[in-house]
């Protein structure tokens, strides 16, 4: 059991740390900027689910595949593809209501802390 | 004289080129793995929390530990800290859902001076905007294609 969170985390690490690599691997040598990236990840994480390829990656290395950018993709396809089985409703508000509570938190805490602090980036 | 001049001035940059940037490249590689690999491996440690101790399973268990990392990346922008996280881990700190949170605050922030609905509410969304356009026109593709792709076979 202990063993098997060990060797799991091992592997969440590597394939995280793989993916954010690649990441930086792109801006190094392609100069593409921060908010592309999100996006190509995000697409290739749509892509992947929809081939049937990125659930092996979510199933061997857990949250070292979903808490990158392109697990938000793999989350919002594998609900559009779930949804698809039952009807073309839920094909179509399938991949939202699977994103919905990203989306969610991403704006409630992303307006609440912005009316808290006050941007740091002037003063250094 | 001329063509000399030029290859030496290529053979210089070359020369330059091999020394300077590529260790700090390799450098910047390195800290963006074992940086994205530190936060993947704290969103491991809330599903494992959220499994073990509060039971949570499927896609409730995922949508909650997004949660808690989104929370995470919104407050420690707030506080200025994941700007400093981000100038030493580059991709690292971007691609992680934390680094969504992150460009969701950070433009909010800089633009409050503007007003709370066409500064903050407005400018959250510039960089999440493109990204919630694009993630769920494509889900809306998959499953109308999943959904005939059914229906035929």
């Amino acid at each position: 059991m202990v063993l098997d969170i060990i060797f799991m985390y091992i592997k969440v690490f590597a394939v995280g740390g793989l993916i954010c690599a690649l990441a930086q691997l792109l801006i190094n040598y392609t100069k593409v900027t921060a908010g592309k990236i999100l996006v190509y990840f995000l697409l290739a994480g749509v892509i992947l689910r929809a081939v049937g390829l990125y659930q092996y990656l979510v199933d061997f290395a857990g949250a070292g595949a979903t808490v990158p950018i392109c697990g938000f993709g793999y989350l919002l396809a594998d609900g559009a593809i779930k949804g698809a089985k039952i009807s073309l409703f839920n094909a179509i508000v399938g991949g939202t209501s699977a994103a919905a509570m990203g989306i969610t938190a991403a704006i409630v805490f992303g307006y609440i802390f912005a009316l808290i602090f006050k941007s740091k980036s002037k003063r250094n | 004289m001329k063509t000399s001049n030029d290859c030496l001035n290529n053979n210089y940059l070359e020369y330059v080129k091999s020394i300077s940037p590529k260790t700090k490249q390799k450098r910047s590689l390195f800290h963006a793995f074992w940086v994205g690999g530190v936060i993947c491996s704290i969103g491991q440690s809330f599903r494992y929390l959220l499994e073990y101790g509060v039971g949570l399973t499927g896609d409730e268990l995922s949508s909650y530990v997004s949660m808690i990392m989104i929370f995470l990346g919104a407050l420690l922008t707030g506080l200025g800290v994941y700007d400093r996280i981000g100038k030493y881990a580059g991709g690292g700190s971007i691609v992680p859902i934390t680094g969504f949170a992150n460009s969701v605050v950070s433009p909010a922030m800089e633009f409050k001076t503007e007003g709370y609905i066409y500064g903050t509410a407005a400018k959250m969304f510039v960089v999440a905007g493109p990204i919630i356009v694009f993630g769920i026109a494509s889900s809306v593709l998959v499953g109308l294609i999943y959904f005939i792709g059914f229906r035929i076979f």
